[in-house]
Formats: C-alpha cells, structure tokens, sequence
C-alpha cells in the first residue's frame, strides 16, 4: 500500500514519522540527565472539508464525523487542520474532480473528501478519499465503512485510522477504548470507580460502583473483558468483567493471601498476577480452569507481570538486588535476566505491542518518569518528568503511551495523560473527573 | 446481645474515637459494636478498644521503603502484645500502609511486608496467630495529605485494627 506513496507526501511522512523513531542510544552516566524532547516537529498540514451530507438525515452525522476525523489527527501532533475559513475551493459531492491548485496554495499537503449518507436501519455509510495535494495522487483506494449511527464516532475514528495508517506506515490507534479508575473526593478518603470510554475520553461508562476499592484495571487482548483487583472482600483480590455484562467475577481465592497486578496472556487463555503470602510477594500464572503456578521463589518482592506479545516471556518488577528492578524470565518461570541498570529504582514494566520496547515507571531524586528501553534494557529513554508520574499503557500501535499524573499537595488529583515514545505531544487526557490506572485496549474489531 | 446494647456501645465507641482524635475508618467499629458492652467502654476503661487505641496505640511506623520495625515499634508492639494477651476476645486485622512516593503495585507489597513484619512479632510475643489477619492498602488510604516528609512519615505505617470476639 504504501509502495505507490507518492513522493511528496512520502517526504513529509518521513519527517513526522522521524519523530516516533526512538533516537539513537542516549544512555548517559547519570539517567536523569537524559535529554526529554518536548518540542514539536513541523507537523504536516492537511485539510478536511466538511464531509458531504448524502441525504438530509446525515448532515450533523457528516459534520460529526468530520469533527472526530479531525480531532484524531491533529491529537497525535503530528498533523496540523488548516482551519476551513481558509480553505479556497469548496466541496459539494463526493465525485466531482478536486481543484488541487486551490488546496496547494494554501500549502494543505493531505487533502481527506468524504461523505456521508443513512443507510436504514439506524446505519450510516462512510466514503472518504485521501489526495496527496501536490501530486495531485490518490493514497489507497477510496474506503467506504458503514455502521451504526449510535457509533458513529467510531466511524470517524476508523476512517483516522486510515490516513494515519497510509500517511506513516503505521497502525492506527483511534478506534480503540480505555478503562480505568474514576476518582473522588479527598486524598484520605478517595472513592474509586472502573470506568470505560474511547481513547480521547467519549462515550464514558462506569463499569463498577463505589462501594469498593478497585484498582488497575487490564484489558483482554481481544478487548471485550477487563481484568482488575478489589477490596470486595476486604482484602484485594482479583475479578474478571465483561464490557457487556459488567458482573465481576471473582478469578482468585486465596486464604490468607492477597491478590493483586493481574494481566492476561497473549492467548487470553491464563493470566498472570502477584499473590501476596506471610509478607512475600511472588508472580504466579493460572491457566484458565487450572491452579495457580508459582513463577517466582525468592523473599523479595515480584509484581506488575507482563507478557512479551508472543507469550514466551514475562518481564516484571523486583527487588531482589536492593531496589526495584525490571527483569525478564521464560513465562514458565524459571532463571530471570535483569534489564534496568540506571540509577533509581524501575516499575510496571509493560511490553510494547509490537515487541520491541518496554515501558516502565521510573523513580529516581524524587521525581518520576515514564520512560521505553528496548527488551534487553538498552536505549533507555525517560519520556516524561513529573511530582509523580505511573503506570504506563501502550496504544495499539505502540507509538503512544498513556499514564496517571498526580501533582504533589493535599489538593492534587491525578489525571490521565498521553506522550509519544519520542517525548512528544504530552496531553492530558480528559476525563470527567479525576482519574488514574488507564489500561489501553487492542484496536476494536 | 440486644440490638440496644449493641447500639448503645457502638455510639459510645464513635465517641470514643472523636474524642481521642485518633480516627480509624477501617474496620474499628465492628470491635466496639461488638465486645464494648459488658467490658464497660471509653478510653479509662483498660479492656476497652478505645484504650487499646489511644493509650497502647495501635499504630507503628516505618522508615522509608522498610519493613522493619524500630525501637518505637516494638515498645508500642509489646503493649499491643500485653494487651491483646488480656483481651482474648479480640482478634486485629493488622493493615500496612505505604505513603505516596511509590508505584501503586510496590506499595501494595510493600504494605503487606509491613503488615507481616507487625503479625509476626505479635505471635513471637505470645499472640495466637490465628487471631490476626493482615491485609495491604498500599498508598491507597493515607491519612496525612500533605506531600512532604512530614506527611509521608505518618502514612509509613502499619494500624493493629481490633476486630470483634473471635473464637469465643
């Protein structure tokens, strides 16, 4: 597909895409000294005339779409709108040849014409082109997408999802949800609910009440059930939900033993978890319908297991050398191999979707950062600096990372927050309220 | 028991606890609404669960990221030990805490080394351990907000919560 890219556009995507390349190894003698490039890169600027409206049914549908088609690419930082008061030539049906001399002189380089029609049914179909402006080409083939008008946010994602595919030679990451911890009311007193919306915070449900403490909620890999501990009982233990029947069910039943740092394996078919007995907390695994399995045996303290995407390896957190450091074993258990050797101490470590780097949390002269390494520790960089900065989650391209951010004070809440694996475009998310522990999920079907 | 009786106690024991301004939200009442009446209650009264609180103390604190217990720990320790050796009806649900410098995971296991570190010294001081339990709140309940040492030294902390008759 992008073999045919034409040359112009492909200049510009090699650009913005050189942001999202990790840099070259950057391991200096003191970690904090790591250099976090927070500037912009000139992000390439297209334009997106208000989609068509097919028949009148469709008109705030198509300017709804348009708005959420917009909203998508811009918030990657890699994209700037060129604002329609700007635009010379005017698009009125979906067919009719592009004016391209116009959008050029208004330096647009994508040029994304869509339109929109009701289908029956409560369905709406979607068509978009996407134009390269300056060879006057089309990108891949013109796409058409239907589905219900309830969803058609997610329409718009989908089509996002495309340009942003075709432009970088990346997945995209729009169509995708997050579940997390809705918070409330004073530090000392914090209520906390889970809580599912879509990436960039719309179609919000909670998905527990209050009455109990939740916390750090994980995703299915195929999206559709949520993983998470809870104080149901008194003690935390881990229960399993489905999006679509949010009933917990209690997964482990230890006695005498806490639970706690589920996730799910590749498969979907085991998970694995820290159980936490007489003081010690070591990593077990339990396939769906069978016992738990210890992975860990040592006094010290094993936790935030997650899997390598092939399932083979697990990497985790200990603090068998002193501090809290990441390692990496088979995921039957067995010998484990320290990645983290900087200075500070290193946490929740998450592998990439893609394979190719772990996120993690890490603490070092009183503050906090999120930072990726590559699987055997090398190339480490810190994307972010804060009071406290935790829990990274990646999207499901692996190109952005979402974490909690709280501010130090009585007063602080924590939020949700994006940043790009280059240290770019760091957003906080919105969230009605304050928010914590955002597990992204895979792109939905 | 008579449901008065145990409302009565109960009442008491929520003014016990304002009055010596040492709350515990998690998991005292039951004690109180539980064993108060016919032991007399209020904080003068050596077998009541106000005394354990404000006079034995039922917190100890920890140094950063540790879990053992100082000097000051084991002096409060061995009055909760004596104490709890003359009141058998009770059992303690013993809580770790963390403050906030930390992930949410660590925190939680490290709340559970402290929770141990305080069960365990309990029953080397005669205890039975089946009367303790321990759970970990991590950094998830402090009770001092402020984000300085201050407050960070006193969310450090491990709380002996007495729990209603057990066994008995």
């Amino acid at each position: 597909m992008m073999s045919f890219r034409p040359l112009a556009l492909a200049a510009a995507a090699a650009l913005a895409l050189a942001g999202l390349l990790p840099a070259p190894a950057a391991q200096a003698q003191s970690p904090l000294r790591i250099e976090i490039t927070e500037g912009v890169i000139e992000p390439l600027p297209f334009a997106i005339p208000a989609f068509v409206p097919l028949d009148a049914g469709a008109a705030s549908a198509a300017a709804e779409i348009t708005r959420v088609i917009s909203a998508d690419l811009t918030g990657t930082g890699l994209f700037r709108e060129i604002p329609a008061s700007a635009h010379i030539a005017r698009v009125t049906s979906f067919d009719s040849p592009v004016s391209f001399a116009d959008w050029k002189a208004i330096n647009a380089q994508a040029l994304i014409v869509g339109a929109v029609g009701s289908a029956g049914d409560g369905k709406l179909v979607v068509k978009f082109r996407l134009y390269d402006v300056f060879s006057g080409a089309e990108m891949g083939e013109g796409l058409q997408l239907s589905g219900s008008a309830k969803s058609m946010r997610r329409l718009g994602h989908k089509v996002a999802d495309q340009v942003y595919s075709r432009i970088t030679g990346e997945g995209g990451y729009f169509d995708s949800r997050v579940v997390f911890v809705h918070e409330e009311g004073p530090k000392d007193a914090r209520a906390k609910r889970l809580a599912v919306m879509d990436y960039d915070g719309a179609n919000l449900r909670y998905l527990t009440d209050a009455s109990s403490l939740v916390l750090a909620p994980r995703f299915s890999p195929t999206g559709d059930r949520v993983l998470f501990t809870s104080y149901a009982t008194g003690v935390p233990e881990i229960y399993l939900l489905r999006l679509d029947d949010p009933r917990p069910q209690r997964v482990t039943q230890g006695q005498g033993s806490m639970t706690f740092s589920p996730r799910f394996s590749p498969d979907g078919q085991s998970i694995v978890f820290s159980d936490s007995r007489g003081g010690n907390t070591d990593i077990y695994l339990m396939r769906q319908g069978s016992s738990p399995v210890r992975l860990t045996d040592t006094p010290a303290i094993e936790t935030a297991p997650s899997f390598s995407p092939d399932g083979r390896q697990i990497v985790f957190e200990s603090d068998r050398s002193g501090t809290q450091q990441l390692y990496i074993m088979p995921a039957s258990g067995g010998s484990a191999q320290r990645i983290s050797f900087g200075a500070g101490r290193y946490g929740t470590p998450v592998w990439s979707p893609r394979g190719d780097m772990i996120a993690f949390t890490k603490q070092n002269e009183g503050r906090f950062h999120i930072g990726v390494m590559r699987t055997d520790g090398s190339e480490e960089r810190l994307l972010t600096a804060s009071f406290l900065d935790e829990g990274p989650t990646w999207a499901p391209n692996g190109r952005v990372i979402m974490f909690t951010r709280q501010g130090a004070g009585a007063s602080a809440q924590p939020a949700l927050y994006s940043v790009d694996i280059s240290g770019r475009n760091l957003r906080k998310v919105p969230t009605p309220g304050s928010a914590s522990d955002p597990a992204w999920s895979p792109l939905l079907p | 028991m008579k449901k008065t009786a145990v409302t009565a106690a109960l009442m008491v024991a929520i003014l016990g606890l304002s009055a010596c301004n040492n709350p515990n939200r998690y998991g005292a009442g039951g004690a109180g609404a539980g064993a108060g009446a016919g032991y007399g209650s209020g904080a003068s009264n050596p077998a009541s669960p106000e005394y354990f609180r404000a006079t034995v103390g039922e917190t100890v604190l920890f140094p950063v990221d540790q879990s053992s217990l100082t000097e000051a720990a084991r002096s409060t320790l061995n009055g909760q030990a004596v104490w709890l050796n003359q009141n058998t009806r009770y059992g303690a649900r013993i809580e770790g805490h963390a403050d906030e410098q930390g992930t949410r995971e660590y925190n939680l296991a490290l709340g559970a080394r402290r929770a141990n570190a305080v069960q365990e010294y309990l029953i080397s001081r005669g205890v039975a351990g089946n009367r303790l339990s321990t759970v970990s709140y991590g950094k998830e309940r402090p009770i001092a907000i402020c984000s300085e040492e201050s407050c960070y030294a006193r969310n450090r902390r491990a709380v002996t919560a007495l729990q209603g008759a057990v066994g008995s």
